[in-house]
């Protein structure tokens, strides 16, 4: 996904100037395309992540649009004061892209595992936080992201994730997109592990069950309307996020239906309030910590039945 | 060189800055006067002589960007950019008020304030992102930061010096308002900035050191940007943190508090109005 961001990036860039790249030393293998057909408008400020977002900040008050790239936490946490006071106070248009959001750098360990950045992105005002689950949907959010005025976080993934969608979609922030209908029960994901839960509607089909599978790509601004809809028209609601139990996907529409007084057989899957303390792959670790397709087919039956 | 007119009537602004300053904190007795009353002169320098920056239209694209990254100063700078015209001058009794026009840290909210700040470090960052984007572009305005001693603590205020220095942006001009007293002591005890000149030349900056409260030094200091071609500009303006007032000179308490009820009239005595 990775490498479809970086190519639409620079597909856009061709024709709009305001783009800028702020880079802390990390991208290596796929930025080099963008600063060297911009080199004026590409800058690796060293590590120094702080920094990159303040020069952003900068650049983009003069009337470009930056882009700020790393992985995991380095461009969020590491300078979550610079993108709240800085950037999201002033409203400028400064895009902080991850790459390899939730467990994504698995065996590389827990500084490497992006798993509260939902949750923290989502709170600061003016903030749009994005999440693409596949291809399709990661080139739509990135001309979406530049169109946007504003602050965006974008949660991009890691390696060749498999396709959600067949076909063309209909991509605006804010506006989640169905999937697979379904009436039993929905499963609401957001980014690249959205592809579980639609493997484990195709295990639940098997059973018997319909499920709705929803790619919630946009955390903030959610869809309330779709939430809603699913509410009222399907059994229940399983969440699915590569992230905390708290504050991320499964917050947001908990607090969702909450609010719209509905009540239904409610389900959230994460990390449950936990640090990764062990060692493996993306996969072992998804696994592991109850994100295959198997363990979400379960929770669903289980929460239906 | 100054004139005696000049000189007289910088010192008028720099009284009024001042007083204003005392007025505005002890409003809702507030704090951080000493830290403004320590830029007082160097805003009258920058304001009146340096900045190309115009109150009617304060987003000209060809203005000098300025950003005050001790924003915790921000009394001193609302004083002279009502003084200049940037918005009306009975904003400054609004200070520090509900619903006041002019909250305790410097606001972008308030026209002509190209930045806000309140936490250290940020302000370096951000005009290094301007002067870049300047440079590139070919503009031919200079790019300002005004900052404290706490903010050379700062790691994100070292990350922009050594980018600064690394992109030669010679239209970028920082300077110390170096008043040495910091939130919680004298900077020498806390974190000792020196050899600061010294420590700065290394960093590839050209650097001028100066009297922070010498109206010709400052003016000459700043008559000719850059300082060296091909180098950010470094001012080391030495300064007494609240300046003006004796009980507030050189003490750590003026980071704090205004000046009290009690003490407002010796004040504006010994300022003069």
């Amino acid at each position: 996904m990775r490498s479809v961001f970086n190519k639409t990036l620079l597909e856009i860039a061709k024709k709009d100037k305001r783009i800028n790249m702020v880079l802390a030393d990390i991208g290596y293998g796929e930025i080099e395309p963008f600063a060297q057909a911009f080199p004026d408008r590409f800058i690796n400020v060293g590590v120094a992540e702080q920094n990159m977002t303040g020069v952003a900040c900068g650049i983009a008050m003069e009337g470009n649009i930056a882009i700020t790239y790393s992985i995991a936490n380095f461009p969020t946490l590491r300078c979550l004061e610079q993108i709240r006071n800085d950037v999201c106070y002033h409203n400028v248009n400064v895009k902080i892209v991850i790459i390899g959001g939730g467990l994504a750098y698995g065996a590389l360990g827990v500084s490497h595992q992006s798993t509260e950045d939902l949750a923290i992105m989502r709170a600061l005002p003016d903030m749009v936080v994005v999440a693409p689950a596949d291809f399709v949907e990661a080139e739509a959010a990135t001309y979406a992201m530049i169109e946007h005025q504003g602050p965006v976080y974008y949660r991009c993934g890691y390696k060749k994730e498999p396709p959600l969608h067949q076909g063309r979609i209909d991509f605006k922030f804010g506006k989640g997109l169905i999937a697979k209908e379904g009436k039993d029960i929905t499963l609401i994901g957001t980014g690249t592990i959205t592809y579980h839960a639609y493997q484990a509607a195709e295990l639940l089909k098997k059973q018997g069950i319909n499920a709705r599978v929803v790619s919630m790509h946009t955390v903030k601004p959610i869809d309330k309307d779709l939430i809603i809809d699913c509410a009222k028209n399907t059994g229940g609601i399983v969440t699915v996020e590569e992230h905390q139990i708290t504050g991320g996907l499964g917050g947001a529409v908990a607090e969702v239906l909450s609010e719209a007084g509905v009540s239904i057989p409610f389900k959230r899957i994460g990390l449950q309030d936990s640090y990764v303390h062990i060692v493996g792959s993306h996969d072992w670790l998804l696994d592991k910590f109850g994100f295959s397709p198997e363990n979400i087919a379960k929770t669903a039956k289980g929460l239906i039945k | 060189m100054l004139t005696k007119k000049q000189i007289c009537d910088f010192e008028y602004l720099a009284v009024k800055i001042r007083a204003d300053a005392v007025m505005m904190t002890n409003l809702q007795h507030s704090g951080h006067v000493g830290s403004s009353l320590s830029m007082a002169d160097l805003l009258v320098v920058l304001f009146e002589k340096v900045l190309n920056v115009a109150p009617k239209n304060p987003k000209g694209p060809n203005r000098d960007r300025f950003i005050l990254s001790k924003g915790h100063a921000a009394a001193g700078l609302y004083s002279i950019m009502a003084e200049k015209g940037f918005f009306p001058k009975d904003w400054l009794e609004t200070y520090y008020c509900d619903n006041g026009k002019l909250c305790g840290h410097i606001s972008h909210h308030v026209p002509g304030v190209e930045f806000s700040t309140g936490s250290l470090g940020h302000g370096l960052p951000v005009t290094v992102g301007m002067a870049l984007d300047g440079k590139r572009k070919g503009k031919k305005h200079r790019v300002f930061c005004l900052m404290s001693d706490g903010d050379c603590n700062e790691g994100s205020t070292w990350e922009a010096i050594m980018l600064a220095a690394q992109h030669k942006l010679d239209n970028l001009v920082a300077i110390v308002d170096y008043n040495k007293v910091q939130a919680l002591g004298f900077s020498k005890d806390v974190i000792n900035l020196e050899p600061f000149a010294e420590k700065m030349n290394l960093f590839g900056w050209a650097v001028k050191e100066i009297d922070g409260h010498n109206f010709e030094q400052i003016l000459d200091s700043l008559s000719i940007i850059p300082f060296v071609k091909g180098k950010p500009s470094f001012l080391i303006a030495h300064t007494v943190k609240g300046k003006g007032i004796s009980c507030m000179e050189n003490t750590v308490a003026s980071h704090y508090k205004c000046v009290a009820d009690d003490k407002l009239e010796d004040a504006y005595k010994e300022l003069g109005v």
